[in-house]
């Protein structure tokens, strides 16, 4: 499913229609919104490079980590990182211009030959500018296209209204050349309202949920703990696909935290492991093979009717005359039936005259004078 | 003593147990969290005597918002650890914030000045007035740390005790807080030293989305709480404190993403760290 993400954002946009747009949306109690980012970023990277996705070069917008931290990252991966097609934005090491203003000399690092500054990120027109100069200068006159990654939107959020941002993001969908666009957001961090906006804005929705609800603020005991170490390995990966069509899918993947980055395994065959582990181990089998399963469902319980067709008819003792006459009949083609059903058995009975009361629950007796 | 005898609980969930040349907290920031029932003041001393030890070269400079230096001195001479030898040395930088409280008093003629460039600079420039102060103990900061010798560069702790009152000292204006907090956070990526912060959880308790806090959470690397214990006073244990380290990928070998949980002992000269049940 992460795949699909992937795939997705590789494919791009059809012309004359918005680019692809994937929100991560994490929350606290299942930090792990920047290792997904990096996962899709990785992806996205190689097959750009591997020359399979309609964009030509990535523009990434560093809010969060250095922009060596992203270098180093993609180098980590195995992935070569030059100025062709990678160009970072750093609105990481002075975002609001503390740095220009006290005349700090920048470091020369190696990522510095792929980013360049943003010096205010409170006026989000220049960062438009700037975002769309960048993935211009990357693919060059040609006529291409280029992906577009924020690493915390949240970040712009604490500066700007939730207008401006949606502005911005909205710009960048619709502008032709830009390919595909994800953009990560701590989404306990705003109302719900922000974070709907930003849904509203994209094809695909992340989210990454804790696996137990429990939080670290919980005066807790030890199980509590456990269960928190959990949520810090492993947490739910819950994903909508809107379509053009306007078909919603959700999916759900289960993610794990490793020494070397996420993994992402179906829940569905996790459960089925479960399931087996619930079963005792036991010598002789409680389960039943399919020959015996279609067996059993052919045993007709007493219960059930025999459902021939034919009305049933349960004797009760107290027929009245009319339905006698019926029984006689009946009698008279008796043989005809017992031959038709042989093996059932049948009371054949006889009232001796009228004066012969039904049966009933009045005592017989009752008129003696005793 | 050998080193390594020496270690508690809280060295180990913190990864100082780690046999490797550089520090293993450069290059993280570590966020200390506690509430009014149960100080966490103890864990900042252990880490100030830690970075300070004869066998580390680590140098801190140490924000103080909450107390002055005498106090820092008495409290780490119980601990073994002399702070003015240690700022003779030029290990130990403070910077005595106390001041810094009321900057509307302090600062009025240079956030006339400010002001008076931002409005040249940026028409725009509306807000915050205490930035000013937040920006040039930035400057402080980062001036002091890119004076050192290159070798030493990484080996900077810088320590803030404690967050709360910073923002009271910046008039409550929270996100220059965040800004500044942001700038330091650039500090540890650039020259690789540690960011140590202390913060009190239950001053934000009753909003409805602590923000603040939880932005300082995203901030951190590790994560440091220290409650009471939840089934009330007892007379040998103060309280646990619960480490969350969220082990970044340079931290090779060590698992990611670890919790560990303990209880503690204040005593008069040292701590006493132990897993729950084992002793009491």
């Amino acid at each position: 499913m992460a795949e699909t993400i992937c795939r997705t954002l590789r494919d791009g946009g059809l012309d004359g229609e918005h680019a692809p747009a994937l929100v991560i949306k994490d929350s606290v109690a299942s930090p792990f919104g920047l290792d997904v980012f990096s996962h899709v970023l990785t992806q996205l990277s190689n097959y750009i490079l591997a020359g399979k996705s309609q964009s030509r070069g990535l523009v990434v917008v560093a809010f969060r980590r250095s922009p060596s931290f992203y270098v180093n990252l993609l180098k980590e991966r195995g992935i070569d990182v030059n100025h062709k097609w990678v160009r970072i934005l750093d609105c990481y090491t002075d975002p609001f211009g503390w740095k220009e203003r006290l005349n700090v000399k920048e470091h020369s690092q190696e990522a510095s030959t792929l980013s360049s500054f943003c010096k205010d990120v409170r006026d989000l027109d220049k960062l438009y500018s700037s975002i769309v100069e960048l993935g211009k200068g990357l693919i060059g006159q040609e006529k291409g296209r280029f992906s577009v990654a924020i690493d915390l939107v949240s970040e712009m959020l604490r500066h700007a209204s939730i207008s401006s941002v949606a502005n911005l993001i909205s710009n960048l969908r619709s502008h032709d050349q830009v390919s595909s666009i994800f953009w990560l957001l701590h989404s306990d961090l705003h109302e719900v309202r922000v974070s709907t906006v930003l849904e509203y804005l994209s094809s695909m929705v992340a989210s990454l949920e804790p696996i137990n609800a429990t939080t670290i603020g919980q005066k807790g005991d030890l199980e509590n703990l456990s269960l928190l170490e959990q949520n810090f390995r492993k947490g739910k990966f819950h994903v909508r696909f809107k379509r053009r069509n306007g078909r919603v899918r959700v999916m759900c993947e289960e993610l794990h935290v490793e020494l070397s980055g996420i993994n992402f395994t179906s829940v569905s065959s996790e459960d089925g492991i479960i399931n087996q582990r619930l079963l005792p181990k036991v010598q002789f089998s409680l389960q039943l093979s399919e020959k015996e399963q279609t067996e059993r469902a052919k045993v007709v319980l007493p219960f059930e009717h025999q459902g021939n067709g034919k009305p049933i008819q349960i004797y009760d003792g107290r027929r009245s005359i009319s339905e006698n006459k019926n029984e006689e009949t009946l009698v008279s083609t008796g043989k005809l039936q017992t031959d038709e059903d042989t093996g059932k058995g049948e009371i054949i009975y006889f009232r001796d005259s009228d004066d012969e009361m039904p049966d009933s629950d009045e005592d017989p007796d009752d008129d003696l004078d005793i | 003593m050998n080193d390594n005898q020496s270690l508690n609980l809280l060295d180990r969930a913190l990864g100082l147990d780690q046999q490797s040349r550089t520090w293993p907290l450069s290059g993280r920031v570590v966020l200390i969290e506690d509430c009014v029932e149960t100080t966490a003041s103890f864990v900042l001393h252990h880490l100030i005597k830690r970075s300070l030890s004869p066998n580390s070269s680590n140098v801190i400079v140490f924000v103080a918002f909450a107390n002055p230096f005498s106090h820092y001195d008495r409290v780490l001479r119980k601990l073994g650890c002399n702070l003015v030898t240690q700022r003779d040395n030029n290990r130990f930088f403070f910077f005595d914030m106390l001041m810094l409280q009321c900057p509307g008093e302090k600062f009025r003629f240079s956030i006339v000045l400010f002001c008076y460039i931002k409005i040249v600079s940026r028409p725009d420039g509306d807000e915050g007035k205490s930035e000013v102060g937040l920006v040039s103990l930035y400057e402080k900061i980062r001036k002091t740390i890119s004076l050192l010798p290159e070798d030493k560069k990484s080996h900077v702790t810088v320590m803030i005790d404690d967050i709360s009152l910073m923002e009271v000292a910046a008039n409550g204006a929270s996100d220059y807080v965040l800004d500044f907090l942001h700038y330091c956070h650039a500090l540890t990526s650039e020259f690789g030293c540690s960011l140590v912060t202390l913060n009190h959880e239950d001053i934000y308790s009753n909003t409805e989305t602590p923000t603040f806090i939880l932005q300082m959470e995203y901030l951190a690397d590790i994560l440091i709480k220290a409650e009471p214990l939840a089934t009330g006073l007892a007379a040998d244990v103060h309280g646990q404190l619960t480490v969350l380290n969220k082990a970044t990928s340079h931290a090779l070998g060590s698992s990611r993403n670890k919790v560990h949980n303990f209880h503690f002992k204040v005593k008069e000269n040292s701590v006493e760290y132990f897993y729950p049940g084992s002793r009491g």
